[in-house]
């Protein structure tokens, strides 16, 4: 037996010391950063997916498209040096960047934009956002740095939409193969990817622009929002620009070493309400639903206070924003006043389907208690995206669901025909007509001020709040942005003090 | 009977797991009519309580009450993992006797086809069963009793392999009963306390089963409370608020833990032969 | 011998052969599109349509379950949708995570298990004996995804020893890596060793019950001497087949603790496709993983064969 006892003995010793013998830690140099992101991406290619992921690893940093959007939401130059606007609203000619090279040292020029964009919109395209380019008539290369695109029809918003992830330039040799090895024109190039752990970019030494301060970005990808704060509290990971748990929030803060950033985000999380489908069809079911949510309470119990109540679908950091929430206040007796003479005395039963992210699961427990309180009985049904999207967004099967909208200045979907709210309203649809061919700001922002109230007054869908960006990173980082305007993680202005 | 009940209470598994489970039991029917809080009522001013004298177990996230969230939980676990033990039993048994009373190439395709159930990790296809049809406390029953089906049907058959050449069975043979009468009449009654002892083992692998699939999302679903799923909403907020990560997993640890032990009592109790050889 | 090995390896590849149609089946009347899920809300039908058709998702059912099943018989398992890299590759990736976390159980496990198993056999009805069946019947009753939990409050938030989660990938040196495989492992070797243990003391309590070990201590050896000479060997058989059974389980069956601790095993890849709707994915994986176990089981069938002779004649 003795053999035995050192056996066991051993075995008692090799557990316990092991944690202390690799207790050692590797420290970040200062030209490395490492981001910590929620979702890994399917693929790099960001002219060929609608993930977020993918825009928020290249976007900014490895591809580039004509404008950029910049950290509060204004179009930049980016490739395209400048441009003119004819006086109809209909020919954009852009001037190029000279000198520009992709990371495979192939020059950039105007047939790439040619090709980037008939690509985007051609038949057969696998664009996620192929309506951006539905307006483009022709693109014609001019000369080697001039680029003319001609529109069917004015567009207010052309300039913002080549800013986008899915409008930025490739070139025709290596666009099949930007899936797995991505080549642009920003100042990172793609270094490695380890599936499912992390993405590495490395600096490009001949780029066009500023360079960048940064040697080395590491994209790791932490799902569990357990996992994501011991990352962060280890120093395993540099930044979070969206920390997947609000309710770690608290404890982050209260660490020096941390800066946290609680911004804003172009998630409006709504109520998405079947607007033909009975009883919700009744303007009343849903003004009264309007009034049974209590906006606060879902942000304090879903979001740990995290997040803006709004009462119309639109930013509340945009300056074209009109404060609604009060059009509804929670008012149970007013909801039950309006549910009745809608003619449910005793409520209703109905479904709410909720696809996976937290908001959404935890928010509808809430909105489901709420709803409780006047008699409409919700049965939950979770949903993965797989089935989301079919069932409800193309097949519109559905009563209620939770959702976020975060596609920036997106109130024009209540104009869609065929759209998932099946919402129609002629006034509606004729201030975004307007709006669309409009360009100047004054009146672009009293069109979108006069829109936010028709869906308001309607109670098209259910409006929570503004999904909040929890950023938080090393006190000792600069430059990384405090909202997000875009889905990107820029760190071409970011650098450690120090 | 007198003398199983004298046996039974001298067996110190038996009465500590049958207290356990009778608890767990008369918790669950209780949770019926009666819990302490209304468990699908949120009051988020009230959320993240520790354990005190109004919410012995403390609040959740939400403010809801533990204490009584454990009791309509303990439904749950319950009713799912039992109603996976009834299919295992209900068609594994059948399958098992039927294939050990025809023998040859029927006996060899049933026992092959359990193979191939066996081939797959019970987790993985409870996955897939469940993105077939959807999650679901439904679904993860299906999931878990198509798991339970195969053992049962080994177990079955093997017993009842061992009983066919006895005498009381040769008897019966040469009495001219076909063989369903016999296994009606003379193989089932006789392997019921093995099933007995194995079915209360897959109620407890059940109940963890169970509680791994509401973990990962896949099993009770909201408003209704279930011990998995209160595991998995406590992970992110363990820093703050253990209570509501410890209490949930206490609850199984001692539900299954009683099953295990009512389990091994059983077989003591049910074949003294077994108690003699093995202490 | 031969007719009975050749019968055993037909058998297994009938098995392998009805798990593919069941798992083709099974992911064939999964609702979702994995068109729809990679090009999100805002694609246009024609685009889904498009890449539909470059996924080959638009041929017929039968053409393309052949092509995967010939594709796999010749090592090829197929293209993922999602990361439009070869299934091969994402396995291989993955494996480098799931190979070394079950072996670093099973280490863990046997290192506990056994000792104490054999311990508590030699000691048969002392206190020890009965302190550790008791610990390991509630062993048994702990799920681990939940000992998991424990593990990370305690370990890695409280004392902050180890990470709570993640990978950090092989390439930080392999101290780190181990590092952030060391919970994990824990979490999943507890259970197990509880199990083991009690098979372990059974077995070897089994054959000290046997006549030859009556004869040998008849004969005058030791009871240590009779334990480790005669006893240890063949009740190791038993042990054995449940480390077997165990290891296969450990390779396919971490999904929830991977989730745990945000691992990107094997399981959790599964996991993942599945709710991408990544099909090929699923389908080859799982494939893999249930050839994994019939080839276990096969090896566990035959040697017992080898170790039982009289089993010959049967079966």
């Amino acid at each position: 037996m003795r053999t035995l006892k050192k056996l066991l003995a051993a075995a008692v010793i090799t557990t316990a010391i092991a944690p202390l013998v690799l207790a050692g830690q590797a420290i970040a140099a200062k030209t490395s950063l490492v981001m910590g992101m929620a979702l890994e991406p399917p693929h790099l290619d960001p002219t060929a997916g609608a993930p977020a992921a993918i825009d928020e690893v290249v976007y900014a940093n490895v591809f580039e498209g004509l404008t950029r959007i910049g950290s509060k939401g204004e179009v930049l130059p980016a490739l395209a040096e400048s441009w003119d606007i004819s006086e109809d609203g209909k020919t954009y000619t852009f001037k190029l960047r000279v000198g520009v090279k992709y990371h495979d040292g192939s020059d950039f020029n105007a047939e790439d934009v040619k090709f980037s964009l008939d690509r985007a919109r051609a038949e057969g395209s696998t664009n996620a956002q192929k309506a951006l380019f539905a307006g483009i008539e022709s693109v014609t290369v001019k000369d080697a740095n001039t680029v003319v695109v001609q529109l069917k029809s004015p567009a207010g918003n052309f300039l913002f939409n080549m800013g986008w992830g899915d409008a930025v330039i490739v070139a025709a040799e290596t666009a099949d193969g930007n899936k797995a090895n991505p080549v642009g024109t920003g100042p990172f190039k793609f270094g490695s990817w380890v599936k499912g752990a992390s993405v590495n970019l490395v600096k490009n030494a001949d780029y066009w622009g500023t360079p960048v301060a940064l040697d080395t970005a590491t994209f790791r990808f932490i799902s569990d929002p357990a996992a994501s704060l011991s990352a962060m509290l280890a120093g395993d990971v540099d930044a979070f620009a969206n920390f997947p748990s609000p309710e770690s929030m608290p404890q982050l803060q209260a660490d020096p070493r941390f800066k946290v950033v609680i911004g804003s985000t172009e998630g409006e999380t709504i109520l998405s309400t079947n607007n033909t489908k009975p009883p919700f069809n009744d303007v009343r079911v849903r003004r009264a639903i309007a009034h049974a949510i209590d906006r606060q309470a879902i942000v304090d119990g879903a979001m740990f206070g995290q997040g803006t109540p709004i009462g119309t679908h639109f930013a509340p950091h945009h300056p074209a924003y009109v404060n609604l929430v009060d059009r509804y206040p929670m008012d149970l007796d007013a909801a039950k006043k309006l549910l009745a003479e809608a003619g449910f005395p005793n409520g209703f039963e109905a479904t709410l389907k909720l696809p996976p992210p937290t908001y959404a699961r935890r928010g509808g427990e809430i909105v489901a208690s709420q709803l409780r309180k006047i008699g409409i009985d919700l049965e939950i049904i979770p949903v993965e995206w797989g089935v989301w999207v079919p069932e409800v967004f193309k097949a519109k099967d559905y009563d209620l669901t939770i959702v976020s909208h975060t596609e920036p200045m997106d109130i024009g979907i209540y104009s869609r025909k065929d759209y998932y709210f099946n919402y129609s309203n002629d006034t509606f649809n004729d201030i975004i007509a307007k709006l669309n061919v409009t360009t100047g700001e004054a009146e672009r922002y009293a069109l979108m001020s006069e829109a936010q109230k028709v869906i308001s007054e309607d109670a098209v869908n259910g409006f929570m709040f503004q999904l909040a960006k929890s950023g938080v990173w090393n006190a000792k980082i600069n430059g990384l942005w405090e909202n997000s305007p875009v889905q990107a993680n820029d760190l071409t202005g970011v650098s450690w003090s120090d | 009977m007198f003398r199983f009940l004298l046996t039974a209470l001298r067996n110190g598994s038996f009465v500590t797991g049958f207290l356990i489970t009778s608890i767990v039991i008369a918790m669950a029917v209780t949770s019926f009519f009666w819990t302490p809080f209304d468990v699908t009522d949120l009051d988020i001013a009230a959320k993240l309580k520790p354990p005190n004298e109004v919410n012995w177990f403390g609040t959740d996230h939400f403010g809801r009450d533990i204490f009584s969230m454990i009791m309509v939980g303990a439904r749950n676990s319950i009713a799912v993992a039992l109603v996976a033990v009834v299919i295992g039993v209900g068609i594994g048994v059948p399958i098992g006797c039927w294939a050990a009373a025809k023998g040859g190439l029927l006996d060899e395709s049933l026992m092959r086809g359990n193979d191939v159930i066996f081939a797959f990790p019970a987790l993985l296809s409870a996955v897939m069963i469940t993105a077939v049809f959807g999650p679901g406390a439904i679904n993860a029953i299906i999931a878990i009793g198509i798991f339970n089906i195969p053992v049962f049907a080994r177990l079955a058959r093997g017993a009842s392999l061992s009983l066919w050449p006895r005498d009381f069975i040769m008897a019966a043979r040469a009495a001219g009963k076909n063989k369903t009468r016999i296994t009606i009449e003379h193989i089932v009654p006789n392997i019921a306390n093995v099933v007995i002892v194995q079915a209360t083992i897959a109620f407890a692998l059940g109940i963890i089963l169970e509680a791994g699939l509401a973990y990962v999302g896949l099993g009770t679903q909201p408003p209704l409370p279930s011990w998995g799923k209160m595991l998995s909403e406590a992970q992110t907020m363990m820093s703050f608020a253990p209570h509501m990560a410890i209490i949930p997993g206490l609850a199984i640890v001692i539900t299954v833990l009683g099953l295990n032990l009512l389990g091994d009592g059983l077989r003591d109790v049910l074949d003294p032969r077994l108690t003699r050889k093995h202490d | 011998m031969i007719m009975f090995l050749i019968r055993k390896i037909l058998w297994a590849a009938a098995t392998l052969a009805v798990a593919s149609i069941l798992v083709f089946a099974a992911l064939e009347i999964v609702p979702g599109d994995p068109a729809e899920v990679m090009l999100g809300i805002n694609a246009t039908d024609e685009a889904i349509a498009a890449l539909r058709e470059d996924l080959g998702l638009n041929k017929p059912v039968l053409e393309r379950y052949l092509s995967w099943v010939t594709g796999m018989l010749q090592g090829d398992f197929g293209k993922s949708y999602t990361y439009s890299v070869s299934v091969n590759e994402l396995v291989a990736d993955r494996i480098t995570i799931s190979l070394p976390l079950a072996l670093i159980s099973m280490l863990i496990s046997t290192a506990i298990a056994i000792p104490v198993g054999l311990y508590a056999a030699a000691r048969r009805g002392s206190w020890a004996d009965t302190g550790i069946m008791a610990l390991s019947q509630v062993g048994i009753a702990i799920p681990n995804f939940w000992f998991a939990l424990l593990l990370v409050y305690f370990l890695a938030i409280w004392l902050q020893l180890v990470p709570a989660g993640g990978f950090p990938g092989w390439d930080v040196g392999i101290l780190i890596a181990l590092k952030s495989l060391l919970l994990p492992a824990l979490a999943l070797a507890l259970p197990q060793a509880a199990i083991l243990s009690r098979i372990t003391r059974s077995a070897l309590l089994e054959t000290l019950g046997e006549d030859y070990i009556r004869t040998a201590r008849a004969k005058g050896l030791s009871r240590r001497a009779t334990i480790w000479n005669h006893g240890l060997r063949n009740a190791m058989i038993p042990v054995l087949t449940i480390m077997g059974l165990q290891f296969a389980y450990l390779l396919a069956g971490t999904i929830i603790i991977e989730n745990v601790f945000y691992l990107p095993g094997l399981g959790r890849l599964v996991f993942q496709a599945i709710s991408l709707r990544d099909l090929i994915v699923v389908e080859s994986v799982v494939m893999m993983l249930v050839a994994t176990i019939i080839v276990i089981n096969l090896i566990v069938d035959l040697a017992y064969l080898w170790v039982d002779p009289r089993l010959r004649h049967r079966g």
